[in-house]
């Protein structure tokens, strides 16, 4: 494997990581308030089928991100209501979620282009195109750091700069805002907060409103930029490795860009050398390194390497004292 | 009495939450341009109009008898058990390579060690998770997703390495031998002079879930370990109190529900394809999850509730040919506000309803 061929991993990695951590911070959101969101792949999927008819429609991609945002926004208002007003079960609320979100793509797509669920690919100014970023071209040929900025740096759609920035713009709205304090509060302990006054299920719906917007855009990502139209269950399971994602990050924003950029790793390794050959001893199947996320997952919570403890308050509807 | 009757409770509540979800989908069928009526028509035609769409009915009916029981058992002891696609999956694992050791000479010999071999690796697949929520306090729901996940990829591995037929593309294991093949409806009936159809895989494997419902009614309300799992599912600190043991009642509720996940696998892979395939268990897995809270846990409610779903599913396939504006995933939509209504937007029917009552007893009184 020579320098260029570990650039060209990481590029992929980097690809194949934005939509896991876009769900991942979302699904942060949501649990750092005390509500379980295993539904993230059901609002990904829903915005993603939204985004691409929108997109082909309007012929703008950001109007479909837009449209996207809305979709999953509604998703997460439903679990919103079953959860914080209703005082439902929050995994079944994801679990509803999840099922609506795989029928109804298909069922409107159905009705609508008559392609099995498929919208059209999307063409031209429907789909994202890549940003060359300042020199680019001109550092190319610099040894070493132009590769690394000409094709790992630069050269990506718009949306990936934009998860990226949510990164450092999450960990400073929770850690150094008044909002943030409060909504680490509410995860943790919702009668403190409660009792200076301020409103648990305010907190709760905000909370959720940005995990929707998140979702939103992650899907949108999926549809628009990554892949050029939607496909029938196109997130396969990626709400789920960004919920893996977020318990091996332990909630915390910069943590959970590694993870994501580990795992997205992982499926482009998968992708690029499916079989890999250990010296000749024995092979690493291609499944294993597809499950190897999951794998990890389940060793963190088990506590055997640093255990994972979740948001004290999470999965807990809250029953207001009076 | 700060309560509604307990009838209105078991019986009311879910009728009027159904009852929801199907207006809730009918919405869904006016908004892409059709007929709600008409699709309920040839849905239920589909589904119990013929004998041969009864048969599939019930084939589907059992595969959900399964899997809602699994459900129901982690859920009597508070365990969201998410994990009954994987275990099933191990299920099928557990039957095939039983019934690809033996040349099993009759059914009747090959049955009972199939529902082993599937319940033993169904129950292995959950007594990791069980083990690690018992012990280690990993939350079993995400423990649970994550073993569905890897248990799809150790079948995909096996299915395309040592336990694929040889010279074959598709990924799947010969065929079981000729004695390993159970009774179908067809066959069963015919002694008797009823004519039922051929094409249908519903097979011997019904019955096999019905007994499995009855055994699993008898578990939870009339055994010391039911009365341990439902206490335990109550209060887990009155429970520890009174000395049942909260690791051994986590790990035995699931090691049941996992063998039961498991053993949807004799319905559908020794059953009706007869080999072991990918995919096999079609969602029936996470669909348990639906039966079993309309069911509200309990095996009568869950046969009834696994017979509308086995209708709903079937009745999809009808649609194809008659509504062909509706893809057949509407049958998704529809479980999901089943799911919706009946699970977590619940207290949305029952908030009002238990008002109506406590006003109408205080004016009786």
């Amino acid at each position: 494997m020579d320098f260029l061929q570990v650039i060209l991993a990481m590029d992929m990695s980097i690809r194949l990581s934005v939509v896991l951590l876009l769900a991942c911070l979302a699904g942060l959101y949501s649990e750092r308030a005390g509500i379980v969101d295993i539904g993230l792949e059901g609002k990904m999927l829903i915005a993603a089928f939204v985004a691409a008819a929108v997109a082909y429609e309007s012929g703008s991609a950001w109007v479909g991100v837009l449209a996207g945002c809305a979709a999953s926004l509604s998703f997460s208002m439903i679990h919103a209501v079953a959860s914080i007003v209703y005082r439902g079960d929050q995994i079944i609320s994801g679990v509803a979620i999840n099922f609506l979100a795989s029928g109804l793509t298909v069922v409107i797509g159905h009705a609508v282009y008559s392609r099995g669920g498929q919208t059209p690919t999307l063409a031209g100014d429907a789909r994202f195109t890549e940003i060359t970023l300042p020199f680019a071209d001109s550092l190319a040929d610099v040894a070493v750091i132009g590769p690394i900025y000409s094709e790992l740096i630069s050269g990506h759609k718009p949306l990936v700069y934009i998860a990226f920035a949510f990164v450092p713009l999450t960990w400073w709205i929770l850690q150094r805002t008044r909002f943030g304090l409060r909504l680490r509060a509410v995860g943790e302990n919702p009668e403190s907060v409660d009792t200076a006054g301020i409103s648990v299920m305010k907190m709760r719906f905000q909370a959720l409103i940005i995990t929707g917007i998140l979702c939103g855009i992650a899907g949108a990502y999926l549809s628009t930029a990554q892949a050029a139209g939607f496909g029938k269950e196109m997130t396969a399971g990626r709400g789920y490795i960004a919920l893996a994602a977020l318990i091996f990050s332990k909630w915390r924003p910069v943590h959970a860009m590694g993870a994501c950029f580990l795992f997205g790793f992982l499926e482009a390794i998968s992708n690029l050398y499916p079989n890999i050959d250990v010296f000749g001893l024995f092979t690493i199947p291609v499944q294993f390194t597809q499950a190897l996320p999951f794998i990890m997952t389940v060793v963190i919570l088990a506590g055997f390497i640093g255990k994972a403890i979740p948001p004290k308050a999470i999965g807990q509807p809250y029953v207001k004292e009076r | 009495m700060e309560k509604m009757p307990r009838w209105a409770d078991v019986v009311l509540v879910p009728l009027i939450s159904i009852a929801l979800a199907f207006i809730a989908a009918g919405l869904v069928v006016l908004a892409i341009g059709e007929n709600p009526f008409d699709m309920v028509f040839f849905m239920v035609r589909g589904a119990l109009g013929s004998s041969s769409g009864i048969g599939f009915t019930l084939y589907y009916t059992t595969n959900f008898i399964f899997t809602g029981l699994a459900f129901s058992v982690a859920m009597h002891a508070r365990l969201f058990n998410i994990g009954g696609e994987g275990q099933a999956t191990m299920g099928g694992l557990g039957a095939a390579l039983v019934l690809l050791a033996v040349p099993w000479p009759h059914w009747a010999l090959a049955l009972p060690f199939a529902i082993m071999g599937a319940a033993l690796l169904g129950a292995a697949w959950a007594a990791i998770p069980a083990y690690l929520q018992a012990k280690r306090g990993s939350h079993i729901v995400i423990t649970t997703i994550m073993f569905n996940f890897i248990g799809a990829a150790f079948m995909i591995y096996l299915l395309n390495g040592i336990l694929k037929k040889p010279g074959q593309q598709s990924a799947e294991t010969v065929t079981f031998p000729k004695g390993a093949h159970l009774p179908t409806f067809h066959e069963m009936l015919a002694p008797l002079g009823i004519e039922f159809s051929k094409s249908t895989p519903a097979n011997i494997s019904f019955f096999v879930a019905l007994i499995a419902a009855f055994l699993v009614w008898l578990l939870i309300w009339r055994t010391r370990l039911g009365y341990q799992i439902r206490s335990f599912g109550q209060s887990e600190t009155a429970s520890t109190y009174a000395g049942i043991s909260a690791v051994k009642v986590t790990i035995i509720s699931m090691l049941i529900s996992g063998g039961l996940a498991g053993m949807l696998a004799i319905n559908v892979v020794m059953g009706e394809a007869e080999r072991l395939i990918l995919n096999f268990t079609e969602g029936a897995g996470f669909m348990g999850i639906a039966v079993g809270l309309m069911g509200r846990n309990h095996p009568v409610g869950i046969v009834l509730a696994a017979f509308l779903f086995g209708t709903l599913n079937q009745g999809g396939f009808e649609l194809l040919w008659e509504m062909p504006g509706i893809s057949r995933e509407m049958v998704l939509v529809i479980q999901a506000l089943i799911i919706v209504f009946t699970g977590a937007l619940v207290n949305f029917t029952r908030y009002p309803l238990e008002r109506i009552f406590l006003a109408m007893q205080k004016r009786a009184n």
